[in-house]
């Protein structure tokens, strides 16, 4: 599965407007993540999960910043995210099944924030880029 | 069953009563057909599906995700009976439509993110949260009579 020239265009695009307000939408996101989907919090035994949690906001951060390194290199998710990939696989052990929920939530907030510009199209094509990092993030798993 | 607090269900009332139904099935639908395109294989008989524009401009499209989405809208005063409420649904999609359960869940999910667009700041992660319990248990309600 990859990315067609105009579904590349619509996540560049998307990506301009959310990177303004990058740090938000990463909390955002995982505060519907853990509120959606509690088991998720297993993940996170040594983290504040209150809504407004120093740890909160810069885990979001780190997963947008992620995001927005694939968008940087969409032509090569696998290489700009190899060593994230690594992590998840040796280190944090993700259970695959999370990166579904984890996109979803993302999507919501996206949904939420920018109802003009998630057209069905840019739907389309958020769903199926964040698929694709999604496998990039498992591909080493075994 | 869905296990909801009675906030919750206060919650999921009071966001339904907020959303134009008709325009939200519609979209939600429409969406579905083109986020996973492979669920066009259920509406071969719908007409042109070729682009993004064509499927949400689709009158058969719309008015067909006006149908789930109000039947969706019914299940809301059930939400504690939901198999018992789908069961004939279930066993028309199962034995007369057979489509397969996961579809249930990829319509859920879709519709989460029209509300979300719809709704906005409104949408907050514990009015998500309820709505993901309510379309869990109303996918599960309508595979329940699978077989």
């Amino acid at each position: 599965m990859s990315l067609t020239k105009t579904e590349r265009t619509i996540v560049l695009s998307m990506w301009s407007k959310v990177s303004t307000q990058a740090d938000s939408i990463g909390t955002e996101t995982l505060e519907r993540l853990f509120t959606s989907y509690p088991q998720t919090k297993t993940y996170f035994p040594h983290f504040d999960l209150h809504p407004g949690s120093a740890q909160l906001r810069a885990h979001g951060s780190k997963v947008v910043a992620a995001v927005g390194e694939a968008v940087k290199h969409i032509d090569n998710i696998s290489g700009a995210l190899a060593k994230l990939s690594e992590l998840h696989a040796y280190i944090l052990r993700v259970d695959p099944v999370n990166f579904k929920l984890l996109s979803h939530c993302l999507l919501v907030t996206l949904a939420a924030r920018f109802p003009v510009d998630f057209t069905a199209e840019a739907h389309s094509a958020w769903d199926k880029f964040l698929s694709i990092v999604s496998s990039v993030l498992t591909e080493k798993y075994r | 069953m869905v296990h909801m607090t009675d906030a919750e269900k206060k919650l999921v009332t009071t966001m339904w009563g907020k959303l134009d139904v008709d325009a939200a099935g519609a979209e939600t639908l429409g969406r579905v057909l083109v986020v996973y395109p492979w669920t066009q294989r259920f509406f071969g008989h719908f007409g042109d599906l070729s682009s993004a524009c064509a499927v949400m401009d689709n009158p058969k499209v719309q008015a067909h995700g006006k149908k789930v989405l109000h039947s969706l809208g019914d299940g809301l005063k059930h939400l504690d009976d939901l198999k018992h409420f789908y069961a004939a649904l279930s066993e028309l999609h199962c034995d007369k439509l057979h489509v397969d359960p996961e579809n249930f869940r990829l319509l859920g999910n879709v519709l989460v993110c029209v509300m979300s667009r719809h709704l906005g700041a409104e949408f907050t992660p514990q009015v998500q949260a309820a709505y993901q319990k309510v379309v869990a248990g109303v996918a599960n309600a309508l595979a329940h009579k699978y077989h």
